[in-house]
């Protein structure tokens, strides 16, 4: 009886922890600066690591496996269509799109450990570069977490509406 | 929390064989609820890499452990783990184990709960991780997870009634250190063991190597593509303990394994145990089916209102 009653209080504690910690509410503002700190570690690329080349550039299969990839192991974080979501930020922003392939790779290999994105080292090499590739053929397109990255970095706010 | 040593879960679910029967119910009903995500899973069964699970995400595995047994009975043990990723840097699974001795009867044997911590911000040519465990577990426990001290094939010949008697709290530590590079991965775990009822430390060892088939992702989405295939070995032993630290009296085994990571949303694995020595079970057949949940922490989290 005393054990079930500890198991009782210690899943109702967790209950309420769980509970509290789902109501709380964060403002948008905190998730561009969330956003805007990962993207500051690309700025982190070691020189070398920048200046190393992809090797699957002009391979036509690339791209496609790539996506495969994403789909598989991106999306939950980053959205289906690197769109970013409340866990992860947008690819689809300058600050990816303007990055060297070399810094995307590094980024990917390393992980951002302390903000949520974990090492994708895992992965082979070859399938870190086919994601790089896949992330590189997106290009920049305007979304209100982007706007919202720019406004909350000071920049004017034009339009709330997203657009490509 | 065992069957034997009270009557908790009896009284909760009805018999012995009921508790059983729901706990792998729900295993079962949890491994098949949609919105799973292939992984990319290593192939040790007993060794681990550094790799922690994606933040947020729920593992669901199942593990069997099929063991000859000399001077008693064949047994299979198998046990359900659940493994969450709380952060990048931290990941926390909870397990429960039971046994089936070939002629004698089928017991829970025990739950375990353990940690693993990242302990550096960056990859690097090795990547320390800290693992944390405690294990509350009986004597009739076979699943061989990890192996340490004296641990030899002789303590598992008695019949279950007799091995439940015994009872290990323990906790356990282990020093992973792994690299990967060029796609093979590289692990050593450092197992240390300590039995909360004035026993002395214990020591162990689990070493593993393993490689995709296939380095490059295809283009298509495919069941044997080579990529989804990662074969490897693995070998681990008891290192003897405090008093007596060295392979004396141990037993230690050599496993080649393999994992088949499904696009279909789940990861398949297979080892075949070889005993090294006379102190080890001469065959130990593992294999464990897996599936992945991504973003389960924000459905817990959206069922209690939070945001999208």
């Amino acid at each position: 009886m005393r054990e079930y009653l500890a198991a009782l209080a210690a899943t109702a504690g967790l209950l309420c922890v769980s509970v509290a910690l789902a109501q709380k509410e964060k403002p948008p503002a905190y998730k561009y600066h969330k956003d805007a700190l990962v993207y500051a570690e690309l700025a982190k690329a070691p020189q070398k690591a920048r200046n190393k080349r992809n090797p699957l550039e002009k391979d036509p299969d690339a791209v496609a496996a790539g996506r495969n990839l994403f789909e598989q192991h991106c999306t939950e974080c980053h959205g289906d269509l690197a769109e970013g979501s409340r866990k992860g930020p947008s690819l689809m922003v300058e600050q990816v799109q303007n990055a060297e392939p070399g810094a995307i790779f590094w980024l990917l290999t390393n992980g951002v450990v302390w903000r949520g994105m974990p090492v994708w080292s895992k992965l082979p090499e070859p399938q870190r570069w086919q994601l790089v590739s896949y992330i590189k053929s997106l290009g920049v397109v305007e979304t209100d977490a982007s706007l919202g990255l720019k406004s909350s970095a000071g920049l004017t706010r034009e339009s709330p509406s997203p657009r490509r | 929390m065992t069957v034997s040593r009270s009557s908790f879960w009896p009284a909760l679910l009805g018999t012995r064989f009921a508790s059983i029967t729901s706990l792998f119910a729900l295993f079962f009903f949890l491994l098949f609820l949609p919105g799973a995500a292939p992984a990319q899973e290593n192939p040790y069964i007993v060794a681990y890499d550094h790799y922690l699970e994606e933040p947020g995400n729920l593992e669901i595995e199942y593990f069997s452990t099929f063991g000859t047994q000399r001077g008693g009975n064949d047994f299979h043990a198998f046990w359900m783990e659940l493994e969450y990723g709380a952060t990048a840097w931290w990941t926390t699974e909870f397990y429960v184990d039971g046994q089936s001795s070939f002629g004698d009867s089928t017991v829970f044997t025990g739950v375990r709960f353990e940690n693993r911590f990242r302990l550096l911000k960056r990859e690097h040519f090795i990547n320390p991780v800290l693992y944390v465990e405690y294990e509350n577990t009986n004597g009739a426990d076979k699943i061989l997870k990890e192996v340490e001290g004296h641990d030899v094939e002789s303590n598992y010949a008695d019949r279950n009634a007799a091995l439940r008697k015994e009872h290990d709290h323990e906790l356990e530590f282990k020093l992973l250190l792994s690299g990967t590079h060029k796609g093979w991965n590289f692990t050593e775990n450092t197992i240390a063991t300590k039995n909360l009822s004035n026993e002395p430390w214990e020591f162990g060892y689990a070493i593993g190597a393993s490689r995709p088939l296939a380095l490059k992702a295809s283009a298509k989405r495919c069941s044997f593509c080579r990529q989804n295939f990662i074969a490897g070995a693995e070998m681990y032993g008891g290192l003897g303990d405090r008093h007596s630290f060295g392979l004396h009296e141990t037993s230690h085994y050599f496993a080649p394994v393999i994992a088949w990571n499904l696009p279909s949303d789940w990861t398949l694995r297979l080892s075949a145990g070889f005993g090294l020595n006379d102190n080890s079970h001469r065959f130990l057949l593992r294999w464990g089916v897996s599936r992945e949940i991504p973003g389960f922490g924000s459905m817990v989290s959206r069922l209690f209102g939070g945001r999208r």
